[in-house]
């Protein structure tokens, strides 16, 4: 869409939920009570992999306030098993997972038994008691091990490979035979986890009755629970209710399906009563989904001139031992092989990605699901070559970006990029610093002993997913979000809308765009969110989609609704529709703007008095749903890091970070650099300081806040947020892609480029995250 | 996750805790600013029958000078340590030190007496007590000792305080005009315990150093005075090869290998630290530094 969008689109409007979040009026999964609520708690193995000989309930069953104990099998007499298969895939090896361990555990962490009490505290103390006899196993832990080694995690598979995933195009080896320079490197990413604030929980109402299913659940996608739970609980779905209320962060790792949490809708069915569960910090360490550990071999061709002739990346990552539910752990190492080399020209690439099984918490989608590995990998490789060469790193970047003249972008890796913004980011970052001179400065400071390094990544997201990926894949995941709205007869609007809201930020956006599209004032709007019951079967929050597909939803409703309002309004009126036009909630005439009926009127006649409207039965009600035909939508920018590194303790500390940004329509501008400047921290934690730490037994070792160091706002700099603007992509819709993922896609990237040229000064150079000290000063030789 | 259920009971006065404390057959843990303590029971890492909450117990939180003395009661919290005037006049290396303590909220909680009885590692009070050369003040209903902080720590997290002994009060001598001091420590985070840290007290005695104590945290079981180190330094008037000879000390120092930090890193951070405090206290103004 081309023409400018009415306000308060484009305003900087403070997220609505969070004036009322900080009055302490949240209504989390923890602040909802239901009449006759039970709590539960998991006894979890304490093995990396072991044997499940016995389980003896007894004492714990004898415990006062017990209710019931439930074994895996017990579980498993409601709940079905699944495979985190992929029809895109089809050799994924998916093997079949219990949602409490049967007779093998294997990671240490795994739900074993659930035991249902009258209070959390009684549950943990009778967990306590339940008695298990194990023999332990060989655990599997690191990556290489488990594709190399001897030891089996699942025997009758044959191998701990779970996928391979290859692409080959243009003259690979001729690349390489006759580039001027090839920079080749070994990368190791440590295993992260998103840490959201509230930790997973549900609260699952089971009426035996009807067989109705209500779940009160922390969750990005309420959805697809829906169907999940109706699937593997044998329920009839449209019985099947899931409301996520407030949602206290999500980050990819609210996003599955949690063997814990179909246990304790299982334990509702079995016992006929509410159950609840929320984590506890420790079980969130151990059994919320990771994410990262990668080791990348990658290797990059540039011609004498500085031009990129290929890539060639060998990837390896570690993912647990299952294939996620129901998305597969197929996307992290698709997004490695279909994202190397994203911002730029080249003309050859070969790629693999192999996933491996290992006896560790299961690893899935984390923001930016993949896409930081292969910006980290292309930016590193970039820098490293053209220093080989002889070259300035940010010319050669300059030199190879995808160009506006180049659109569509066919890249070698087989995607295609419709819209890319380089040249515009570029010269935005050119208006906003002096490039020349921060770079001089760092040079200066190198030439008198410092480590001070600047660091210049380029990166693209891929944001709002059409349904090629999952749909196709038969997965069933909602590409698709939907939005309904209502006129009530005093004239407010109420929205029913299947975006969901963990923090960022989304419902104000869609709000806006609704007053925008029907021409009301923010406030005159209402909008529901997170329950099936109500809304449009939609996919919620993933993959940077909420504002680019269900803010579409909701302009096409808000346009929809409009329309009916401005036909009754005519009608009654015995005017033309086309000269009135809704204007700050009034009905008025469009050429002078005065006023003619107000929505309020238009309420009341529409609801009350219908039958003076001549020749239609008022509806007042509109519903638009929408999904991407695209198979994505790219945003892209340019993130640029300054580091000084304290030689003596190999800390590193952020002086500037800077990001440049593109993501066509901005709704509102605050929401996009907030919802950037939270990608970029979890970028620079796992940049710095972010790592889950396993012995070779499979035992996490720092599985605490205190340990687990996400950074905190004295170790981050402040983040500078620089908005590009291209020309609109030009469809018929409002033309916005997503922002949830940009920040962390660049972030690391930034910084490792950054801390290598500082280390630049010594000759030493790290390819690894999260960039420790330890790991610094071994880089320098000094321990 | 929640603690098992363990009894409560919140002292009214010294002498009623340390009856409580008297009581055999029961096993009691101390409660103070609970900052370490709820979490070990929350974990369940610790699981007492009985809590006796000394939080409201008068008297307990005195800060004052007795003589050449400073007197710290058992129940003052980091954040006043931190900011009384008295303590930054008195105990200067305290002052100093206090910020590096957690993060506020957890100030406004913890106590001195808590922090020494619970004898972390990586905890900062503790080496600033060894460096200062405190005395620490334990009762029980049998009587009143006086421990000095040298034979006070005893190993991880294991100190002099017997089962049914209440740390009473800290005293310290009062800094001289010529006092010097340097606190340096190493974290990965703002508030994050030490990796590795240095608290070291002198006197400045012409270009010399007298009373020299130097105490690294975080790098063994407990406190370490560094008597070599020390002694080396305040031998003669500061140089480069002397720091060099008393860094060259700590190779002998056992230091301890964790997955946040292994020894060699450890080492190395200590001996940063000695370099950089050994230096501030060859400066007239000798103050804390990073
Ligand atoms: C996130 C976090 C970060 C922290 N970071 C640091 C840090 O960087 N450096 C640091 O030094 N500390 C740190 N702490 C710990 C904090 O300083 C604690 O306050 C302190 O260690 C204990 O003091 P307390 O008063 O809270 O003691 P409590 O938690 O109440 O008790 C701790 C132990 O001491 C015993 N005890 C307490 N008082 C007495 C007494 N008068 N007599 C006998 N026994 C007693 C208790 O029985 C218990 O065993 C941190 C804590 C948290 C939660």
């Amino acid at each position: 869409m081309t023409a400018p969008l009415p306000a308060p689109i484009g305003a900087p409007v403070p997220h609505r939920r969070t004036w009322r979040l900080v009055h302490g009026r949240g209504r989390y999964v923890g602040d909802v009570t239901v009449p006759r609520l039970l709590h539960a708690a998991f006894v979890r193995s304490p093995h990396g992999h072991a044997r499940i000989d016995a389980i003896d309930v007894g004492a714990a069953a004898a415990t006062p306030g017990v209710v019931a104990v439930f074994t895996g099998a017990d579980i498993a007499t409601v709940c079905r098993p699944w495979r985190g298969v992929h029809g895109l895939f089809p050799s994924l090896n998916a093997p079949l997972q219990h949602a409490l361990a049967i007779d093998t555990a294997r990671w240490s962490g795994e739900p074993v038994a659930l035991v249902v009490a009258t209070s959390r505290a009684i549950a943990e103390d009778a967990a306590a008691l339940v008695v298990i006899d194990w023999t332990p196993l060989p655990a599997v832990a690191d990556p290489e091990t488990a594709r190399d080694g001897a030891a089996r995690i699942h025997p009758d598979l044959g191998t701990n490979v779970c996928l391979v995933q290859s692409h080959e195009s243009g003259d690979v080896d001729a690349a390489f035979a006759g580039a001027a320079v090839v920079a080749e490197e070994t990368f190791r990413f440590g295993r992260h986890t998103g840490v959201p604030i509230e930790a997973r929980g549900l609260i699952a109402d089971f009426d035996p009755t009807e067989r109705r299913l209500t779940v009160h659940h922390s969750h990005q996608c309420p959805h697809q629970m829906q169907n999940d739970f109706a699937v593997l609980l044998g329920l009839a779905e449209h019985r099947v209710r899931v409301i996520a209320p407030d949602v206290g962060g999500g980050f990819g790792i609210k996003q599955q399906l949690y063997g814990d949490e179909i246990a304790v809708c299982a334990a509702a069915m079995l016992l006929g009563r509410p159950v609840a569960w929320t984590a506890d910090r420790l079980e969130s360490f151990t059994a919320d989904i990771h994410a990262r550990e990668h080791v990348v071999q990658g290797r990059v061709a540039l011609s004498a001139a500085g031009d990129i002739l290929a890539f060639d990346v060998d990837d390896l990552h570690a993912i647990g031992p299952y294939s996620q539910f129901p998305r597969s752990s197929a996307g992290e190492g698709r997004a490695v092989v279909a994202q190397t080399g994203a911002p730029y020209r080249f003309g050859a690439i070969r790629a693999r990605a192999t996933a491996v099984f290992q006896n560790k918490g299961m690893s899935g989608h984390y923001r930016g699901v993949g896409q930081p590995i292969a910006c980290a990998v292309t930016e590193v490789l970039l820098d490293k070559a053209a220093r080989g060469a002889g070259l300035d790193p940010i010319a050669v970047r300059r030199r190879n970006l995808v160009r506006a003249a180049d659109l569509p972008w066919r890249a070698p890796t087989g995607v295609t990029y419709p819209r890319l913004a380089f040249e515009e980011c570029f010269a935005a970052l050119d208006a906003h610093l002096d490039l020349e001179a921060l770079r001089r400065d760092c040079a200066d400071a190198r030439a008198n002993g410092r480590l001070r390094g600047l660091g210049l990544a380029c990166f693209v997201e891929m944001t709002s997913r059409g349904s090629g990926f999952y749909g196709t894949g038969g997965v069933a995941v909602s590409s698709r979000d939907g939005c309904t709205l209502r006129l009530e007869p005093t004239g407010g609007i109420r929205c029913l809308s299947s975006i969901t809201e963990q923090g960022q930020g989304a419902e104000t956006g869609v709000l806006q765009v609704i007053a925008a599209a029907v021409g009301v004032p923010l406030d005159a709007v209402d909008l529901l969110t997170g329950d099936t019951a109500t809304s449009f079967h939609g996919g919620g929050t993933w993959g940077s989609r909420c504002m680019a597909i269900g803010g579409e939803a909701a302009w096409r409703a808000g346009r929809a609704l409009r329309a009916e309002i401005l036909d009754i309004a005519a009608r009654l009126l015995q005017a033309d529709a086309g000269a009135l036009d809704i204007r700050d909630g009034v009905v008025v005439d469009a050429a002078t703007g005065g006023g003619r009926m107000t929505l309020a009127e238009i309420g009341a006649v529409g609801h009350f008095r219908p039958h003076e409207v001549p020749g239609a039965q008022p509806q007042l009600v509109a519903s638009a749903s929408y999904g991407s035909e695209a198979p994505f939508r790219p945003g892209c920018g340019l993130q640029l890091a300054v580091v000084e590194i304290d030689p003596d303790s190999g800390a590193v500390r952020l002086e500037r970070f800077v990001v440049v940004h593109e993501c066509g329509l901005v709704v509102n501008p605050l929401l996009v650099d907030e919802q950037i400047r939270g990608g970029v921290v979890q970028g620079l934690g796992a940049a710095l300081f972010e790592e889950l730490l396993y012995d070779s037994e499979g035992q996490l070792l720092n599985g605490s806040l205190a340990d687990y160091l996400v950074p905190t706002a004295p170790e981050i700099c402040d983040i500078e947020l620089v908005h590009a603007h291209a020309t609109p992509a030009g469809g018929d819709d409002l033309g916005i892609a997503g922002v949830g993922e940009a920040g962390t896609t660049g972030a690391s990237a930034a910084v490792l480029c950054a801390v290598n040229d500082a280390l630049s000064a010594r000759g030493a150079s790290i390819a690894q995250i999260p960039c420790t000290p330890e790991r610094i000063l071994t880089a320098l030789g000094v321990i | 996750m929640k603690p098992a259920e363990v009894d409560y009971v919140r002292a009214e006065t010294v002498e009623h805790a340390l009856a409580l404390l008297a009581e055999t057959g029961v096993d009691s843990k101390v409660l103070a600013g609970g900052q370490s303590l709820m979490p070990l029971l929350a974990m369940r890492l610790a699981g007492p029958e009985r809590l006796i909450d000394i939080g409201r117990v008068p008297g307990l939180d005195r800060l004052e000078i007795v003589g050449d003395r400073l007197v710290i009661g058992a129940l003052v919290r980091h954040h006043r340590v931190a900011t009384d005037p008295l303590v930054a006049r008195a105990a200067p290396l305290l002052a100093a030190a206090a910020p590096h303590v957690a993060h506020p909220a957890i100030r406004n909680r913890g106590t001195f007496g808590g922090s020494l009885s619970h004898a972390d590692p990586a905890s900062e009070f503790p080496a600033c007590a060894l460096a200062l050369g405190a005395d620490i003040v334990l009762v029980s209903a049998a009587g009143r000792r006086t421990v000095p902080a040298e034979t006070f720590f005893e190993g991880l997290y294991q100190t002099a305080l017997g089962p049914d002994e209440l740390l009473l009060e800290v005293s310290i001598p009062v800094a001289t005009p010529d006092a010097r001091f340097a606190f340096v420590e190493f974290a990965r985070r703002s508030g994050d315990y030490a990796l590795a840290g240095l608290a070291a007290a002198a006197r400045a005695d012409g270009d010399r150093l007298a009373d020299l104590r130097l105490a690294f945290f975080g790098i063994g079981d407990v406190p370490v005075l560094a008597a070599e180190a020390a002694a080396i330094l305040a031998s003669g008037p500061h140089a480069e090869t002397a720091i060099a000879a008393a860094v060259a000390t700590l190779d002998a120092i056992e230091v301890r290998d964790s997955a946040a930090a292994g020894a060699a890193y450890r080492r190395h951070l200590a001996r940063v630290a000695l370099r950089r405090a050994a230096r501030a206290l060859a400066r007239p103004e000798a103050a804390a530094c990073r």
